[in-house]
């Protein structure tokens, strides 16, 4: 019990010095840099969400893209009213329309927009976790079907050229909630309140791994049937873990949005999903503080080395990822257990000789009798 | 042919349970009373887990019922889904210890204890001063209360049977399923089993599916011997061992080791 005391609160420890960084980062770092950590803390916060479904529930989604997708444009179609003014969104203009969709309409207003952020990721998580879930589809199926999701969310999207930007998706925002996106106090309002989303769903999550719906998962991980016959229905605790991984996806893609001025189908499709997982694996899967510091380091890396070695990235990220899975299956978080694996290889290398010798004096005595 | 049955807990009607073509369970009618352990065995292939599957919910029946009286009504198994089935008072052990291990020992029982197993109380997840009074008696039934703080990966393979035994006698169930609780288990391991099952028939009624006959004589106080998915025999374990039929389509083929004794 000790030890394991001991281990959570050093997770924690390491928890407070991240977001310390986080929280002086401004002041020391090149507005560049800092916008760049608060889209990283966008990601880190989606890699909490996965973690939650992947680390703790052991469904591996491959298809989180959506949810940051729907959350991200819903957020854009926002935005990019606001920025339009009175007219239409310049791309309907060129595509010929010359009225507003009806589906727009309700992103006029900026509450209802911030409501459809988390509303719109949630029902279809719900749908399609009731769906899948409640049939019994698991494993390998449910990772197939959700990257087919964000496959096809992403085709959907590039196909609706007049009404959601197509391919180039949408972009060229101005204003959020009438102040001007330049501003560098909006800047930095929108880089704290990322950094509010990221801890409050990181104490959330905490506290929820801590209550029995945490062992409920981690349980449902282990042993699915044996979760059912102990009287726990495993689909509503799925369904629940999905939306909730949903949600912080949604709400991620919608802080994202602001920040980069730009969302586009490339950012919901299949392989942005797949980092997505890559960075909780990365990190660290089933700590809640692995998978931040996955997204920060990944993403920081990706930057580091595309700045200098265009080419190399994705060289890179394949290498830590086999790297991570073949020698560091804890991820980075289990870095302060390699010394102590190395010593217990090296005993168990010294016993193993021992033996062999031990064996050899014996089969010789045995020969020599 | 005579069990001596009070008011049946559990009553197989002509059950059948069929794979595709294959007919696992064939029209089996029996019926378990209350404070009974009663034993399926019979050679591989029986349908002896199959059996315990469809009292659990896990396998549906093609033909036949199963009631359950729980004492104050009566309920048709095959037509409740299985959480809510180990809502009504039936625990299930698999063949296989799993006990969840990436949780600690104490967290697997509040896991099992926990009155609601719904989301939102998970959500609350507290439990309260009589369950926690329930878990520290069933560990220490089984002799586990040291370790409640460990993660089960500690544990022997026997102590992980015991753990599951006392997450099921935790829920206070009417009706507990094992399947072969003591396969693995050395004799001094089988025999503390022994020694929990007497004390926990008291309050339940058991079924065990089991192929070890020194267990089955210690234990049963009934037998039913499955063939190919028929029941072959029934009665208490001396008849059972006296009956022709059984030795020679199980016993007297090696199915057990120490019958001759």
């Amino acid at each position: 019990m000790e030890s394991l005391r001991n281990k959570i609160s050093g997770r924690n420890i390491v928890a407070i010095l991240i977001f310390l960084f986080l929280l002086t980062a401004p002041f020391y770092m090149s507005s560049f840099r800092t916008n760049m950590i608060s889209k990283y803390m966008c990601y880190a916060l989606v890699a909490i969400g996965i973690d939650m479904i992947w680390g703790y529930t052991g469904i591996l989604s491959l298809g989180h893209g959506v949810y940051f997708g729907l959350g991200a444009y819903c957020m854009a179609m926002y935005l990019k009213l606001e920025s339009s003014g009175t007219g239409l969104p310049d791309f309907m203009t060129w595509s010929g329309l010359t009225e507003l969709p009806l589906f727009w309409e309700p992103f006029k207003s900026p509450v209802i927009s911030m409501i459809l952020v988390i509303a719109v990721p949630t029902i279809l998580a719900l749908v399609i976790g009731y769906l899948t879930f409640l049939n019994r589809i698991k494993g390998v199926y449910f990772s197939i079907l959700s990257q087919a999701l964000a496959a096809a969310m992403a085709t959907l999207l590039i196909g609706m050229q007049k009404y959601l930007g197509g391919s180039n998706g949408l972009t060229n925002f101005s204003t959020i909630f009438g102040k001007s996106v330049y501003l560098p106090a909006v800047k930095s309002a929108m880089y704290y309140i990322t950094l509010a989303f990221l801890i409050g769903a990181f104490v959330i999550c905490s506290i929820l791994v801590k209550k029995r719906v945490g062992k409920v998962l981690v349980a449902i991980r282990d042993g699915e049937n044996r979760t059912r016959f102990m009287g726990y229905n495993p689909a509503v605790y799925k369904v629940f873990v999905y939306c909730l991984s949903a949600v912080l996806a949604g709400i991620a893609g919608a802080l994202y949005v602001p920040q980069v001025g730009i969302i586009s189908p490339n950012d919901v499709n299949i392989s942005p999903s797949i980092e997505m997982v890559i960075w909780v694996a990365i990190g660290g899967k089933g700590t809640l503080i692995g998978p931040i510091i996955g997204a920060l380091v990944t993403n920081f890396g990706k930057s580091i080395i595309s700045e200098n070695f265009p080419e190399l990235w994705s060289y890179f990220i394949g290498f830590m990822f086999i790297f991570v899975i073949l020698l560091l299956p804890g991820g980075i978080v289990s870095l302060k257990d390699v010394p102590r694996r190395i010593i217990n290889k090296i005993n168990l290398y010294k016993e193993k000789k021992m033996d062999n010798e031990k064996n050899k004096k014996v089969l010789a005595k045995r020969q020599h009798n | 042919m005579n069990i001596s049955v009070n008011t049946p807990v559990i009553e197989i009607k002509n059950a059948s349970i069929t794979f595709g073509n294959f007919k696992a369970v064939k029209n089996v009618t029996t019926s378990i009373g209350k404070n009974e352990i009663r034993f399926f065995i019979g050679p591989n292939g029986a349908g002896k887990t199959t059996l315990l599957d469809a009292i659990c919910g896990k396998n549906k029946l093609s033909e036949g019922n199963i009631l359950y009286n729980d004492g104050n009504r009566e309920y048709s198994l095959p037509k409740i889904k299985e959480h809510k089935i180990v809502e009504l008072g039936i625990g299930r052990k698999f063949q296989a210890p799993s006990v969840f291990s990436g949780i600690t020992i104490q967290e697997n029982m509040e896991l099992a204890v926990a009155g609601s197993k719904g989301l939102f109380s998970s959500i609350k997840g507290n439990i309260t001063k009589d369950e926690r009074e329930r878990i520290d008696d069933a560990l220490n039934f089984v002799g586990l209360y040291d370790m409640k703080n460990e993660y089960p990966t500690k544990l022997s393979h026997g102590q992980k049977q015991w753990l599951e035994i006392s997450m099921i006698c935790v829920l206070k169930p009417k009706v507990m399923l094992l399947d072969e609780p003591v396969a693995g288990m050395g004799r001094r391991e089988t025999e503390k089993t022994a020694e929990l099952l007497r004390i926990i028939k008291n309050d339940c009624s058991i079924i065990v599916v089991e192929h070890d006959m020194k267990f089955v004589k210690d234990v049963s106080t009934s037998v039913t011997v499955l063939h190919e998915g028929s029941i072959l025999c029934e009665g208490s374990i001396d008849d059972i061992q006296n009956n022709q039929q059984v030795i020679d389509v199980y016993l007297g083929r090696g199915g057990d080791k120490n019958v001759k004794n």
